[in-house]
């Protein structure tokens, strides 16, 4: 009777591994397919964000940042500067303080300053990337301050500069900023997904 | 010789002095901004009696106080507002006075009949006219004191005047007696005014003609010369006004509870405008009254009110520039263009916008209305008239305003006005506010779409070409708002239906063209217009001198070289120009690296030659303009410093005119800018790199430097873009190249 | 209405103003400082510009409640310091000015771009310099005076 029941024992266990192994096969396979459209369609989601004016003004790819709604070169010829931060004459942190001057209509936030070339995402004719090549720069862990999945959704999270886009005070006429597409809570939420799913990237150019 | 310009005796002064009779607006009596002697004298022969002539004395004494410590304060009778005058009139004086120059204290004049320009009787600075209406004046002022201080020094050495020398404020007898001129001004004071004083030989100059500097640099780099906007006056409140969104509307009604609200807010109430009704808001301080103004909610009332719009305005301009209109002037065959070869015709058509000044200073004037007495602050390019305006606004006399000129930030025009309409706001303001002073401020955004603009201008030019590749016949048809329509001047100035502040630079030209036709339309547009810095010149100048180049690159000619060919022999000061910019360029005009090309321009304005030669690349879709050289006739040079600064600067204002953003435009009757966002002047990126003047040596009367370095600039770049694009630039602004 | 503390050319200063009040006025009205200029009120023409916590700042655009203790210095003090006393001499010596509406201005941003970089090239110059808007268009000397004040402060090692 024993060796029936190992036999028995063994068997099951192997019918149980197999149907483990197949099940956990055809199963991640779908849960892939499903995760990866997802994923990429967080993406867009983000995309979306990171391309609206309040975002995307201080990430060019040219020697100023832009700003107002139709995405105009900023006032003054202030310039990128070698540490991103202006020139000893015009530094961006002179006129954008640690929080927004409603009274004089000048945004401001912690450390105000373009985002490094290596994050631009707009051609030199101030053209905005496509979706695949803003994902790419985001994801490249040699451009994005080798930032990995978590590190990315911790950034769009946390970073006060991020933060602003959503609390981007008033113009100099009084009238508020316009806001990206969606709230902080539902892109940090997109961003989520898009991470779990392994940070896909559409394959368009 | 020592002048050429005028003999130096009193009668010759009182003669010119004529229109320094009192203004009277009603009267027959007029003044003229842009004409000649000549030209005043023809009219005038034209209307009748000849109003009396007075001889005109200048006394020394309103001009010049030395004083007992030695500071010998010279009165400048016109606003300084960057030019220099402020230390030119003074050197002129200290010259011929043998003045110590580091004694010298310069102050602007408060309105004086006295200080009234002696060519055109009134007090004003513009039409670049300060040192040639008042280089003689100036020079009498310093050799009469000096010959009162001297016969004092005579009568109390009991010697003779002609034995006696001066030097440095001192004055020496033969005998070894000296005195400073603060221990004579006394006694020479009763001395009686001169009849006639010698003047020195250039020979003798020890400050004209020499590179003196600014008296006023100094306190305006340490913060301490207080501008009109600066001021601070015992009691004084600040008021702002809001203007209507369209020219000549009319407040309905007001909304004003927030606005009071506001702390330290005062009053709020309707006041009326040149043209139409706005609010003003007067407050304890700058910051509440602009803050309470954003506050009010205002109805308007724009029945009867013409919205101009420039898409509008162009298809009306376009469609009057067809056809010819009221003629400037017409040598030869007004339709030989017709008669030849398509092939050898071009038709050009260019368009000019709006122009705003925008000086760095706003606007503003303070007043204060005691009830039989005001005191106004303003630094005003027209203090005779802006003291007139505020004396009707307050029911007064003009002699009861007492008028202080201050430093002004900056003019270009913009702070001469004949409808002073920023002083008239703020004595209504005063006068509500009965001996309390109050501070009217113009923002930037009042400045900007505030009107009085340099006008639009559309320019429609048939050129007919000979064989010689020379212009045989030129049909030009110039479309503009009039600018003297609008002022009191109108009425005698502009004849056969022709201001000929539209066409000056064209109509009169220098280039010999046969069969020289040009007519000028002057639409009638709800937008309030005015002299820009050179005025006629700014369009006419771009037109003439970017049509000559293209002929002279069809004609395979150097651009200098076809000038040349092309201005009458009578065109002294354009040809010595181009002579000397032909040598002083000679040293890298013809060996421009690649991407580099030379730009070439000549005009001549207020009697005043100026040639260009520009350095200029294409960096960022932008022109740079990497180098410019200047040749300048202006005859005499008084303070060469000052004529180089005012080139070296002049031309980086011009270069407003090119900006890609320098348009004011209108839609639906608004203006669509508002402030330098929107309207973008020259930034230090868009000058020229480097700018190297030089003088013609001349002892010809001086002419003007303010506005003659400003026609010249934006041809010559476009003409220099021109070589490296192979495009015609007709169009301004400048927004894709 | 707020009470502020400020330290303005080595000076404690007391106001007390609405917070929302930009500190260009503050300056000019509540301490009758006038050398700082008001020229657009958007940041966009520099004459405003003073320095706050050493960095080249637009006055007219940082509301009054967002200075705290920062030291302001403003043109009535750069003579105080080594470089600001070179650029205003050589403003000076290069006759630079016209109008001046501007230049206080134009001087605090070239303190700046000189106390960061003593030898400044063209190009430097010209981005420092890059939004200080001058109308009557010193530029060209504004240039020159720059190079003449590197030149002095590094002749006078300050």
């Amino acid at each position: 009777m024993p060796r029936i029941r190992v036999g028995l024992l063994l068997a099951a266990t192997i019918v149980a591994m197999t149907s483990w192994i197949i099940a956990v096969r055809f199963v991640r396979a779908d849960v892939s397919d499903a995760t990866t459209a997802q994923g990429l369609a967080a993406w867009e989601q983000v995309y979306s964000v990171l391309t609206h004016p309040r975002c995307i003004n201080c990430h060019t790819a040219t020697n100023y940042p832009q700003q107002g709604d139709d995405r105009h070169r900023h006032v003054a010829n202030v310039v990128r500067g070698p540490e991103d931060k202006g020139v000893p004459g015009l530094n961006c942190a002179g006129c954008h303080q640690e929080t927004n001057a409603d009274s004089t209509g000048v945004p401001g936030g912690h450390n105000w300053h373009l985002a490094p070339l290596s994050m631009r995402w707009q051609d030199i004719n101030d053209r905005p990337l496509s979706s695949g090549e803003v994902c790419r720069a985001v994801t490249d862990r040699s451009k994005n301050n080798n930032l990995d999945g978590p590190g990315l959704l911790k950034h769009n999270e946390d970073e006060p500069l991020v933060k602003w886009a959503w609390n981007p005070g008033r113009r100099p006429d009084g009238t508020m900023r316009t806001l990206p597409p969606m709230t902080h809570e539902e892109f940090v939420a997109a961003t989520r997904r898009w991470v779990e799913a392994g940070t896909p990237c559409p394959a368009t150019r | 010789m020592v002048d050429s310009f005028r003999p130096a005796d009193q009668h010759e002064l009182s003669r010119r002095s004529f229109l320094g009779v009192s203004f009277a607006a009603a009267s027959g009596l007029f003044v003229s901004l842009y004409l000649d002697p000549d030209s005043i004298k023809k009219v005038l022969a034209q209307e009748g009696p000849q109003p009396p002539t007075q001889a005109k004395v200048y006394p020394p004494d309103a001009f010049v106080n030395i004083r007992p410590d030695g500071k010998i304060v010279i009165q400048v009778n016109r606003l300084e507002f960057g030019q220099g005058v402020q230390t030119a009139l003074p050197l002129i004086l200290a010259d011929e006075l043998d003045a110590d120059w580091a004694n010298v204290v310069a102050n602007l004049a408060p309105a004086a009949d006295v200080y009234k320009d002696p060519m055109f009787g009134i007090q004003m600075v513009g039409g670049s006219g300060s040192i040639a209406h008042s280089f003689q004046q100036y020079r009498e002022l310093g050799a009469k004191t000096r010959a009162m201080l001297v016969a004092a020094a005579a009568d109390r050495w009991g010697t003779s005047a002609d034995k006696i020398r001066t030097q440095a404020s001192m004055v020496h007898g033969p005998g070894g007696q000296s005195a400073t001129y603060a221990e004579l001004a006394g006694e020479a004071a009763r001395k009686p005014l001169p009849d006639k004083v010698r003047l020195k030989n250039p020979a003798e100059f020890r400050f004209i003609g020499k590179r003196v500097k600014r008296l006023d640099s100094r306190a305006k780099c340490d913060g301490s010369l207080k501008f009109g906007l600066d001021l601070d006056v015992p009691n004084m409140k600040v008021a702002v006004v809001a203007h209507p969104p369209v020219f000549g509307a009319r407040v309905k009604s007001i909304v004003d509870e927030e606005a009071r609200r506001i702390e330290g807010v005062r009053e709020v109430f309707e006041i009326p405008l040149a043209k139409g009704t706005g609010v003003a808001v007067v407050a304890d301080k700058f910051w509440p009254a602009k803050q309470a103004r954003s506050q009010l909610k205002i109805e308007w009332d724009f029945t009867g009110v013409e919205r101009p719009d420039s898409a509008e305005l162009w298809t009306r301009y376009k469609q009057l520039g067809l056809t010819a209109g009221n003629v400037a002037v017409s040598n030869g065959d007004a339709n030989a263009v017709d008669k030849i070869a398509a092939s050898n015709r071009i038709v050009a058509e260019y368009e000019f916008p709006y122009l705003a000044h925008t000086p760095m200073e706003p606007l503003n004037t303070t007043v204060r209305f005691d009830g039989d007495r005001a005191e106004v602050w303003a630094g005003s390019q027209f203090q005779t008239f802006d003291q007139m305006a505020v004396a009707e606004v307050l029911g007064l006399k003009p002699e009861q305003v007492t008028f202080h000129t201050e430093m002004a930030g900056g003019g270009f025009g913009r702070r001469a006005v004949a409808d002073s309409h920023v002083q008239r706001e703020a004595a209504a303001i005063a006068k509500r506010l009965r001996g309390t002073p109050v501070k009217l401020v113009w923002t930037r955004e009042d400045d900007v779409q505030g009107g009085y603009y340099r006008p639009m201008h559309f320019h429609r030019i048939e050129v007919g070409i000979g064989p010689d590749g020379l212009p045989l016949a030129w049909r030009h048809v110039i479309v503009g708002q009039s600018i003297l329509a609008a002022t009191p001047f109108g009425q005698m100035l502009i004849k056969n239906g022709v201001d000929q502040t539209a066409t000056e630079g064209t109509a009169d030209t220098h280039y010999n063209i046969p069969n020289f036709h040009v007519s000028v339309h002057h639409p009638q547009v709800n937008v309030p217009v005015l002299w820009w810095r050179s005025v006629g010149h700014t369009h006419n100048a771009f037109v003439m001198e970017t049509l000559i180049d293209e002929l002279a690159t069809r004609a395979r000619t150097d651009p200098i070289a076809y000038r040349r060919k092309l201005l009458k022999p009578e065109a002294k000061k354009p040809l010595r120009t181009l002579d000397l910019l032909e040598q002083a360029s000679a040293s890298w005009r013809n060996n421009l690296p690649k991407g580099h090309a030379l730009g070439v321009s000549c005009h001549e304005s207020f009697d005043t030659g100026v040639a260009c030669a520009v350095d200029v690349s294409i960096e960022s879709k932008r022109p740079k303009v990497h180098r410019a050289t200047i040749a300048v006739d202006c005859g005499l040079a008084v303070n060469p410093l000052t004529i180089e600064s005012q080139f070296q600067a002049g031309v980086g204002f011009g270069l407003t005119q090119l900006m890609a953003k320098g348009a004011i435009t209108l839609k639906n009757g608004v203006v669509e800018q508002r402030n330098f966002d929107g309207y973008v002047p020259p930034y230090i990126v868009d000058a020229p790199v480097t700018v190297d003047v030089h003088i013609v040596p001349s002892t010809e009367a001086p002419t003007g430097c303010g506005e003659p370095p400003v026609p010249v600039i934006s041809p010559a770049v476009v003409n220099a873009l021109a070589r490296l694009t192979g495009k015609r630039y007709r169009t301004l602004p400048l927004v894709n190249i | 209405m707020a009470t502020y503390q400020l330290n303005v050319n080595g000076q404690r200063r007391e106001v007390t103003v609405d917070p929302s009040t930009p500190l260009l006025w503050v300056l000019r009205e509540d301490l009758r400082m006038t050398g700082t200029k008001f020229g657009c009120g958007i940041s966009a023409c520099g004459a405003c510009t003073v320095h706050l916590a050493g960095v080249a700042t637009r006055s007219c655009i940082v509301p009054i409640s967002h200075v705290g203790d920062r030291p302001i210095v403003t043109i009535e003090g750069i003579g105080q310091d080594s470089v600001g006393r070179a650029v205003q001499d050589a403003w000076v010596e290069t006759d630079v000015v016209q109008c001046g509406y501007c230049q206080s201005g134009q001087i605090m941003s070239a303190v700046a771009l000189l106390k960061h970089t003593p030898k400044p090239t063209d190009q430097n110059i010209e981005e420092s310099m890059g939004g200080n808007l001058c109308r009557c268009g010193t530029y060209p000397r504004i240039r020159e005076a720059i190079k003449t004040a590197s030149a002095q402060i590094a002749k006078g090692g300050a």
